[in-house]
């Protein structure tokens, strides 16, 4: 998984409640069996129309939003199906962080599988944050992880709340699995344990 | 004494491998269902780093979301769904994953087969990739969807790294009123949380309209949890819990089986035991619902109207109304009951059991689908489509018009080549009401299978209550 240090874009408004991760990316695009190659499918019904040409409108194909790296978005954002293709799409677009004011469980959880950092703000400051993305190429927004701030074009500061363990493996970059399979004996005993005291769980 | 803990406080405790001092916790994963879509990166992730299935038989693996409702004799004839599907088998063939395939009679929706097999069982942990793993928590099981890293990360250590959730309580009194299903509490309940309503907790359904419902009725509201936000959903195993379970092929065995039931006995919630929030409904007050949004909580009673959104103060609230009410092509005001419809799908892991047949069939007995609509009924595995065929309610269907089909997701969430045309409107089973879902521009009523069948027959959203008068 790639790092998230600091990150320095273009924020890109959708300002949009309950954005779900069928709107994300919808099912035609989940048939591959790969992780990427996914931007082609982001928010597709809305770039797209139903004979394929593009719409001329979605923010993110707005020549200032193109190299957008930050979107900001309404309530609940993620919600719907588990599918890891939403934060997956989204990170072959280019997007390595969402703002908004709450998220979806297993959405929000997805991000940080893939290097993606959501931030969870008030929604008064997601306000402030949409009124700076909508300046277009000047809405350059800026993430600190180590610091937990992010700074809009008029370089006033916000600070964000994150879980401590999270942060850590985003900014190391660090692979969950790699990380557990060092409890390997603690699983071990675990299982042991479980085998004595619910021994109809094995076949 | 011992702090007195909830349903959901004691299955996490009893499986907590580790926990670190920030809280961040090790738990450890009984069962792991897969299907062929969140799953592909998943094992193939194993490969690059050369990494085996930890434990092959806690995992249980079928097709369920590409296969065709149609003649399967042919195979899948889309390419794309073709491979995911046959990517599955050989990724089970080489991790030794046990796999049920497309023409295996016990095929079907993942959250069907795993009650059905007995895979499921009260006081476990159950993950799969899919956000409807809800459903297993009507066993008193704490089953949540998880995302494709995730389930990497089972596959290779039987764990996840999780934090405790919150706890709610939803308490439904009373009785239930004739015509009023399990599906209607769940949407009355999204109705009245929202679809954000329940994010970070766990939410414990009880009282007596709960230890009513039977053990589909328990999946249902278990399944549409999700449409809460909350991570999962859970009821307390009782005696219609272990009178489902026993017998089942995966379930404990004679010997076991008596150990496992005292076991499981010891799980409810104990008096005293506090949550952070406590909902209350009684049953009494609900009638049949149906949807008109593009969200789930987007509901309405069978007798109501379209909501105006010139009513709602907020903002983005009613931006996200307008938009729903022309994306349905829907007018403020209009009776719900005057809405016409073109499809309807009786299926899902939310209303694909044998009970949903049965409902259905004894609806629609001697009567005929309106000439303008196109209703298909698909049941959630073929074990479900045996029983029904094995009670005659194929023939009951047939003669009153319905397409009767093979077993998978299919309209749900049109994957196959099941789906609605741009602007047709459907009277849906199923739980997802967002746009584009059933099909890029089709219009989803969601309802519970009688509701379904009500407005098959009458060509519009009717009252199934008028029905079976
Ligand atoms: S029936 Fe629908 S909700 Fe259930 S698993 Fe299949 S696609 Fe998902």
């Amino acid at each position: 998984m790639e790092k998230f240090t600091k990150l320095s874009g273009v924020a890109a408004p959708l300002p949009l409640v309950n954005v779900d991760t069928d709107k994300i990316i919808p099912k035609q695009f989940l048939k591959t069996i790969k992780r990427t190659g996914l931007a082609k499918g982001l928010f597709y019904e809305m770039r797209f129309d139903e004979s394929g040409k593009p719409k001329p409108n979605f923010v993110l194909d707005q020549p200032a939003y193109k190299n957008a790296e930050i979107l900001v978005a309404g309530e609940n954002f993620g919600c719907g199906s588990s599918r890891e293709h939403a934060p997956w799409a989204l990170l072959d677009a280019g997007i390595r962080c969402i703002v908004a004011p709450s998220f979806a469980d297993i959405f929000y959880n997805n991000c940080f599988k893939n290097g993606i950092l959501p931030i969870v703000l008030p929604k008064e400051q997601v306000d402030l944050l949409m009124d700076d993305a909508q300046r277009g190429a000047n809405a350059v927004v800026t993430v600190d992880l180590e610091k937990q701030e992010i700074s809009g074009p008029d370089g006033d500061t916000l600070r964000f709340e994150i879980d401590a363990f999270r942060k850590h493996c985003l900014l190391n970059g660090l692979d969950d699995i790699g990380l557990t399979q060092q409890k390997a004996e603690k699983i071990e005993a675990y299982e042991a344990r479980r085998q004595s005291a619910e021994p109809w769980l094995s076949a | 004494m011992a702090q007195p803990r909830t349903l959901f406080d004691k299955i996490w405790d009893s499986h907590l491998v580790d926990r670190q001092d920030d809280g961040t916790c090790l738990i450890y994963v009984d069962r792991h269902l897969v299907h062929e879509v969140t799953s592909p990166q998943a094992f193939e992730g194993l490969r690059l780093a050369g990494r085996k299935v930890r434990r092959p038989e806690a995992t249980l693996a079928v097709p369920d979301h590409n296969v065709p409702t149609t003649d399967r004799s042919q195979g899948i004839a889309d390419e794309e769904s073709r491979i995911q599907v046959e990517t599955l088998a050989r990724n089970c063939a080489d991790f030794g994953v046990p796999y049920v395939a497309m023409d295996d009679v016990r095929q079907g929706i993942v959250h069907i087969i795993g009650p059905e097999q007995g895979f499921t069982l009260p006081g476990t942990t159950i993950v799969c990739g899919d956000s409807h793993t809800s459903t297993h928590g009507a066993f008193g099981a704490l089953a949540f969807g998880i995302g494709t890293s995730e389930v990497e990360h089972v596959l290779a250590t039987q764990t996840l790294i999780q934090k405790p959730a919150k706890n709610m309580r939803i308490t439904v009194s009373g009785t239930r009123p004739p015509g009023v299903t399990a599906k209607d509490l769940i949407l009355a309940i999204i109705g009245r949380l929202g679809t954000a309503g329940g994010t970070g907790h766990v939410i414990e359904f009880s009282g007596p309209a709960i230890a009513d419902l039977s053990m589909e009725g328990r999946m249902t509201v278990c399944n549409m949890t999700i449409e809460a936000g909350a991570r999962a959903g859970l009821i307390a195993p009782d005696e219609t819990t272990f009178a489902y379970l026993q017998g089942r092929p995966m379930a404990p065995k004679a010997g076991r089986w008596e150990a496992a039931v005292a076991h499981w006995r010891t799980l409810p919630s104990d008096p005293g035991a506090t949550y952070d929030t406590e909902v209350r409904l009684a049953a009494g007050d609900i009638e049949p619902q149906v949807t008109w949004g593009t969200s789930p909580e987007d509901v309405v009673p069978v007798s109501g109207h379209i909501p105006d959104p010139a009513a709602v103060a907020d903002v983005a609230k009613r931006a996200a109304m307008e938009q729903s009410l022309a994306y349905m092509d829907l007018k403020p005001g209009t009776a719900m009951r005057d809405v016409r419809i073109d499809k309807v799908f009786i299926g899902s892991c939310t209303n694909g059991r044998i009970e949903d047949l049965r409902e259905v069939a004894a609806l629609v007995g001697g009567r005929k689908v309106a000439d303008s609509v196109h209703a298909m009924i698909v049941p959630g595995s073929g074990l479900v489509k045996n029983q029904a065929e094995e009670e005659g309610l194929d023939k009951v269907f047939r003669a009153a018009g319905f397409d009767w089909r093979e077993p998978g997701c299919s309209m749900c969430l049109a994957m196959n080549a099941d789906r609605l045309e741009p602007g047709e409107r459907c009277a849906s089973t199923s739980n997802r009401n967002f746009e584009g879902r059933q099909g890029r521009g089709g219009r989803t009523h969601l309802v519970s299978p009688g509701m379904a069948a009500a407005a098959a027959i009458a060509g519009h959203i009717a009252d199934v209550r008028e029905l079976s008068q």
